[in-house]
């Protein structure tokens, strides 16, 4: 023991003296492991990086990558364009109001799904149901809006089916734009409500027993167990979750919107990363979807400090 | 003693609780089935369209269970060559890619967990500041493109090789290995590439089969990087194809199958569509119940204190 501390001391003397050529030669075998990661993160994260410089120029692809050194520099033109177009506030606002009502509507639902379970008194069923509920979360999200679609079809879906069995009219419901919004929510708090109530069923979990004695002593109501007991005890939690949850506020999944939408949804479906995409990939202007996109990436990044400082201040934890 | 007086005197079950409690009883009752409800109806009802009478499914008979038996649907739909063209990419992706994931996730994670590293600041903060920010859509589409990915395989591959996220829990669980089994390992001569395959790996084992289910998860779902990269239906995954069938059009599978008319068309869109959906399901849903225990373990991962 003693052998070792002095060992540990004479190490750090060692290190100070001896600056970074002997730290190289201590650790080249790390830094030579670290490498090949180390090449993916530069290459796939940090060279984009490079190329927003895209969104300053008049990128034209033929010349490829190297186009970045070549292209012509049009400084904030494209910022210019995208502000003082209709586009921006329509797509601001959509990218807002859908992150925002999944946050509104489905941040709670896991909560009160791990409180029901908990409390349930059948546990082997409680158990099961947690199984169950969170298959969803694994399915894919081109088999969960193709569920959707074909359940909401006009012509052959059941849920139309019902409604005119019912005496209803068919709705065209993926083609209307109120229902977009509602339909992004629904179905993505019905993906994800069981998995995201998995951190709050371990949280109640992890509640001592005797607490729950001393309440039944007080005579506590069920209700009163779960309001002055179970809340106050994954309040942390809850915090912390929705926390991160802010940070991610606007990370809408662009996957889903892009399956979900059509040129008739662009009034409430369409965000900002899926016009980004059509404005590059699909239209080819790529110094301004650039330019677009370094501005989604900018007010991302705002969000995740943020939220992150918050937590760090608030819970004294954070994701990294 | 207290206690066990108090339990005694009032029993904790249902039949001796307060009429309040019941009430909240039959509440939480509810709700749970109806969460279990919603959950499953969507899948049965796939299922039982899948393999009822085509005629009853057109007629909108089918509510919840099987109208009639007819299999012609998957008879239609497997005989669809695309289809196993897609499935066998989504195989080749998944399995490779998830091998490639896990093993760049442990050469990056081990030489951040080690606390003497003298690079473990500045290269944590490279890697985390990915997190944060990126270059976006465009600009990794051009770098991609750039490599020559473009309709090549590796385009399912390369640009996802690392999750973040991932990475960092594979760290917090290798910096958890208590010390003393490297230094005493390290004495001995052990390289560090040693040390993490024989020391740091087998001692994260659950963690690793968590980060490994959600890689497989991941890349079998991954429809993105498809569209973006891979124009050749040769090369495409089943997502691509699943797309294609459920939310454009099922017109090249009945085409092939010989189907004409409106009507028999009509009749087996629908399930053809849900045939689709059980063949996509099915992988997924024999593998989830089974890795459960590790699940519920891998969601804990995410709180990572630092």
């Amino acid at each position: 023991m003693n052998r070792r501390a002095n060992e540990a001391g004479s190490t750090v003397v060692y290190m100070a003296r001896h600056p970074l050529r002997k730290k190289f030669v201590r650790d080249w075998r790390l830094l030579l492991m670290f490498l090949p990661v180390l090449i993916y993160y530069l290459v796939f994260c940090y060279l984009p990086m490079v190329g927003i410089v895209m969104g300053f120029e008049d990128f034209r692809m033929g010349s490829g990558f190297a186009g970045l050194f070549t292209s012509k520099w049009v400084g904030l033109q494209w910022f210019k364009q995208f502000f003082s177009s209709v586009f921006a506030w329509r797509l601001i606002r959509n990218t807002f109001l859908l992150s925002f009502y999944s946050l509104i509507f489905g941040f709670p639902i896991p909560i009160i799904f791990a409180i029901a379970i908990t409390q349930l008194r059948a546990k082997r069923f409680g158990k099961v149901a947690q199984v169950i509920t969170y298959l969803p979360y694994f399915i894919s999200t081109v088999v969960v809006v193709g569920m959707m679609t074909n359940f909401l079809s006009p012509s052959s879906g059941i849920i139309n089916q019902m409604i005119v069995r019912m005496g209803g009219k068919a709705v065209n419901f993926m083609s209307d734009p109120h229902w977009f919004r509602r339909l992004y929510v629904i179905s993505g708090s019905w993906q994800t409500f069981g998995f995201n109530s998995i951190i709050f069923v371990a949280a109640i979990m992890g509640i001592d027993p005797e607490l729950y004695e001393a309440m039944n002593v007080d005579g506590a109501s069920r209700w009163q167990k779960i309001i002055h007991l179970v809340l106050p005890m994954i309040s942390e939690t809850i915090i912390l979750l929705l926390i991160m949850t802010l940070g991610n506020l606007l990370n809408v999944g662009f996957e889903k919107v892009y399956l979900m939408y059509s040129p008739a949804v662009y009034e409430t479906g369409d965000v900002i990363s899926t016009y980004v995409y059509r404005q590059g990939i699909e239209n080819h202007s790529y110094g301004y979807a650039s330019a677009v996109g370094l501005f989604y990436s900018a007010v991302g990044f705002v969000f995740v400090v943020t939220s992150n400082w918050l937590s760090r201040r608030m819970t004294g934890s954070s994701l990294w | 003693m207290m206690l066990k007086a108090a339990r005694g005197a009032k029993p904790d079950s249902f039949r001796t609780e307060s009429a309040g409690d019941k009430v909240l009883d039959i509440i939480i009752w509810a709700l749970v089935l109806f969460a279990v409800i919603i959950t499953l109806y969507p899948f049965l009802y796939v299922v039982s369209v899948s393999i009822s009478d085509g005629a009853a499914v057109a007629r909108g008979d089918v509510l919840l269970l099987p109208k009639g038996f007819s299999l012609d649907a998957f008879g239609m739909v497997t005989k669809y060559k695309q289809l196993w063209t897609s499935y066998g990419n989504t195989f080749i992706y998944t399995v490779f890619g998830t091998i490639a994931n896990v093993i760049f996730t442990c050469l990056g994670a081990y030489p951040l967990s080690k606390k003497h590293f003298f690079l473990r600041r500045p290269l944590n903060f490279f890697v985390v500041f990915t997190m944060y920010f990126s270059g976006g859509l465009i600009p990794t589409y051009m770098v991609v493109t750039g490599l020559g990915l473009y309709n090549s395989r590796f385009a399912m591959i390369l640009p996802v090789l690392v999750s973040t996220y991932n990475m960092m829990i594979c760290r917090s669980a290798m910096s958890r290995v208590p010390s003393d089994l490297f230094e005493n390992a390290s004495l001995d001569g052990a390289s560090d590439f040693y040390m993490m395959l024989h020391i740091a790996v087998p001692l994260i084992k659950p963690t690793l089969a968590v980060l490994t289910l959600y890689y497989a998860v991941a890349r079998y779902n991954d429809f993105f990087n498809a569209m973006l990269y891979l124009g050749d239906a040769a090369l495409q995954p089943l997502q691509m194809f699943l797309r294609r069938v459920l939310i454009l059009s099922s017109s090249e599978i009945l085409q092939q199958a010989g189907t004409t008319g409106a009507a028999a068309a009509a009749q087996n869109t629908l399930k053809i569509r849900y045939v689709c959906i059980v063949l996509a399901a099915i992988p997924i849903f024999t593998i989830t119940p089974f890795v459960q225990k590790y699940l519920i373990a891998g969601t804990m991962l995410g709180a990572v204190k630092g």
